[in-house]
């Protein structure tokens, strides 16, 4: 085992895969800089600057694909998906089905996401379930450096489109380059598990679409993914000196969900609190009570999410991002109720 | 008419002041997350806002502070709205780079290139309800490489809109120099779309006055758009503590280890928040004295540059002092709000 940052482990696991195959190539917004040890090791064709053109630059990696390449295109952040959404809601997401499964696009599309630095409502949300509100497209949200690694590693080798996650306040690299620019005068709530962690040696796939559980519980099942992950077992711990035993799910793939993980684990507490990052209505956090009450499961229900625009002023971000304390609250209401 | 270099001044050192002391503020984390200054792009601003009055719109960039001081805001509001007051701007709830001033008929966008069909809704807006009246799309070159700003000056040149598409060209966009990014000419692009440019030197603040004026008129007038392409540079980079920036100078010690311990909570920044404007006044005295200093080259700083034109350093003085006044005293005013 190595211990690595959660940005490092995304590129090395990424470093494998082009070594291991020459069709894997980069393009993306500051690429040239931000994978400049990927730029040195494979060169300059294969490690693609691109202009501020998230329309030709989304859509071309998805034809790319297509034609026999592995892109993984990188946008600087998730808000900016909305600029060349086409390529992903309407190419990307439909290629296999219109295509009759004849043809897919296998491309990685790597963007950045989440808030808890100060950079305000178009620029830190989360959008997953807005991503994964479209059949054909996989989503993923690593939560550890050794799951970043595995699923980078898992997107790339899948067939259809992926889109890859990455939590800024997990990545160092995000978050000097976003919130601290080389100042000590600011810290964020930096959950430690997640920046920094053991990974193996030799990158394997971490399989799309598995849950993992992070803790076992008896008395409430708390679900989410990426940063949400950590807050839940904050509380979780806090939750355990009052009594309440919470188990702590890690999603770490939006779609498709792991709908058995969560069969399994509401089933055993009858109780299940999402906690997203994203925002609250038409969502994760309805969908993921919804599967659990298709499956059978029987249980009470509470969600703690993003509920509005992000708010710039950092207090208030605090509060309107899923905190400990919202969570924990929640779980005490369900356990009481 | 013709251009008052001493309101231009006056605008621009403003801003400028202005400008330094939020990264001031930015470097004591009390603000938080990127900060993007406007500091050298002054001359382009000034020359083309002082044109606008009542009933004009402005849709600015992740960089429009500049903008919507000189266009007449409240620096005081801005400074709170940087801090996330709820006396800010706008409550706290955008932050530097969503900028928003319902009277001014001012938003902006943290979208590169969102600019361009802002620019072109504010002019249609313009052009229906408020006759004579324009908007001005500001955005930097990099922009010009998104499939909306094309779309865009296409739209405003077929619709004849009264709209002003103002390109500040640092050559830039974000980290990667946009000369490999670009295709063309973009003033041969904008003309292909039957928008006319004009090429202005960004640091003169008389040429952009000029070149404006005559755009600006022109659109008033309902005689169409006209794309602006003005020099200039951002004398901080794409923005503050450019961690990039410092990877290029020396990656082996700004590499992997550079975020360091981040240190002091942001609402609990530690020394003597209730000074802090204290150390607003250094700077302000600083930008001041740079400007001052005649063995400086003002070439490539617009604010000097025009400084230099200006002959009565009685009058110099008392502009001066005034600016420096006026923001020290907001900044002494809305700084302490924050340790409440």
């Amino acid at each position: 085992m190595r211990t690595m940052t959660f940005g490092r482990a995304a590129d090395d696991a990424l470093g494998q895969a082009m070594a291991a195959d020459p069709r894997v190539i980069v393009m993306g917004e500051d690429v040239p800089l931000l994978r400049r040890e990927l730029l040195v090791r494979f060169g300059p064709k294969r490690v693609r600057g691109t202009p501020i053109s998230e329309t030709a630059f989304l859509g071309a990696g998805v034809a790319a694909a297509m034609a026999g390449l592995r892109p993984v295109v990188e946008v600087s952040m998730a808000d900016f998906l909305g600029v060349g959404m086409d390529s992903l809601l309407n190419h990307a997401a439909k290629v296999a089905a219109f295509s009759g499964g004849r043809w897919t696009a296998p491309v990685v599309i790597r963007v950045p996401c989440g808030g808890g630095y100060g950079d305000g409502g178009q620029h830190e949300q989360s959008l997953w379930g807005w991503l994964a509100h479209l059949p054909g497209l996989a989503v993923v949200v690593p939560s550890t450096p050794a799951d970043a690694g595995g699923l980078m590693l898992a997107a790339i080798s899948d067939d259809g489109p992926v889109i890859f996650m990455e939590h800024k306040l997990l990545s160092e690299t995000w978050l000097e380059f976003l919130g601290s620019g080389g100042r000590t005068t600011v810290s964020y709530d930096v959950p430690a598990q997640g920046r920094t962690g053991e990974v193996p040696r030799t990158w394997a796939p971490v399989p799309i679409g598995a849950a993992v559980l992070r803790r076992s519980g008896t008395d409430v099942s708390i679900v989410g993914v990426g940063v949400s992950v950590h807050r839940a077992l904050a509380a979780a711990e806090i939750l355990q000196n009052q009594g309440i035993s919470a188990a702590v799910l890690d999603l770490r793939t939006i779609s498709p969900l792991d709908e058995a993980a969560i069969h399994d684990t509401v089933s055993g507490t009858h109780r299940l609190l999402v906690v997203d990052e994203d925002y609250g209505g038409f969502g994760l956090s309805g969908e993921v009570a919804a599967v659990a009450l298709e499956a059978g499961a029987s249980f009470t229900y509470a969600r703690v999410c993003t509920r509005s625009t992000i708010p710039y002023a950092r207090e208030r971000e605090d509060r309107e991002l899923p905190n400990e304390q919202r969570i924990r609250a929640a779980a005490e209401g369900l356990v009481r109720s | 008419m013709t251009a008052d270099p001493w309101h231009l001044y006056g605008l621009m050192l403003r801003s400028r002041l202005l400008e330094e002391a939020t990264a001031r503020l930015w470097e004591d984390g009390l603000i938080s997350g990127e900060l993007h200054l406007g500091t050298g792009e002054e001359a382009v601003i000034a020359g083309i806002v002082s044109h606008l009055r009542d009933g004009d719109a402005m849709a600015l960039d992740h960089r429009g502070t500049s903008a919507l001081l000189m266009r007449g805001a409240d620096p005081g509001l801005i400074l709170r709205e940087m801090l996330g007051l709820p006396g800010g701007l706008c409550g706290g709830n955008g932050g530097h780079m969503h900028l928003f001033a319902r009277d001014l008929l001012t938003a902006s966008s943290g979208i590169v290139g969102a600019g361009g069909p802002m620019g072109v809704g504010f002019a249609l807006a313009a052009e229906m309800l408020r006759p004579g009246s324009v908007a001005v799309a500001f955005f930097g070159e990099g922009a010009m490489n998104q499939g909306m700003m094309m779309e865009s000056l296409n739209l405003a040149a077929v619709w004849k809109l009264p709209v002003l598409f103002a390109c500040k060209d640092d050559g830039w966009s974000i980290t990667t120099p946009s000369a490999a990014m670009t295709a063309g000419n973009l003033d041969e692009r904008a003309r292909s779309l039957g928008v006319p440019a004009v090429v202005v030197d960004g640091l003169d603040a008389v040429a952009v006055w000029q070149a404006a004026q005559r755009a600006i008129e022109r659109a008033r007038s309902g005689a169409g758009p006209t794309f602006l392409h003005a020099r200039c540079v951002h004398l901080e980079g794409h923005f503050l503590g450019f961690a990039l920036t410092r990877l290029i100078r020396d990656p082996l010690r700004e590499g992997p280890g550079m975020a360091g311990p981040l240190a002091r909570s942001l609402l609990q920044p530690g020394g003597a928040p209730g000074q802090r404007w204290q150390g607003v006044k250094t700077v302000a005295a600083a930008v001041l004295a740079t400007l001052r200093d005649p063995r400086r080259d003002a070439r490539n700083d617009p604010v000097a540059r025009l400084r230099a034109q200006l002959t009565d350093p009685a009058r110099l003085h008392d502009l001066e002092e005034d600016a420096g006044r006026e923001v020290v005293e907001a900044v002494a005013a809305a700084v302490p709000e924050v340790a409440r």
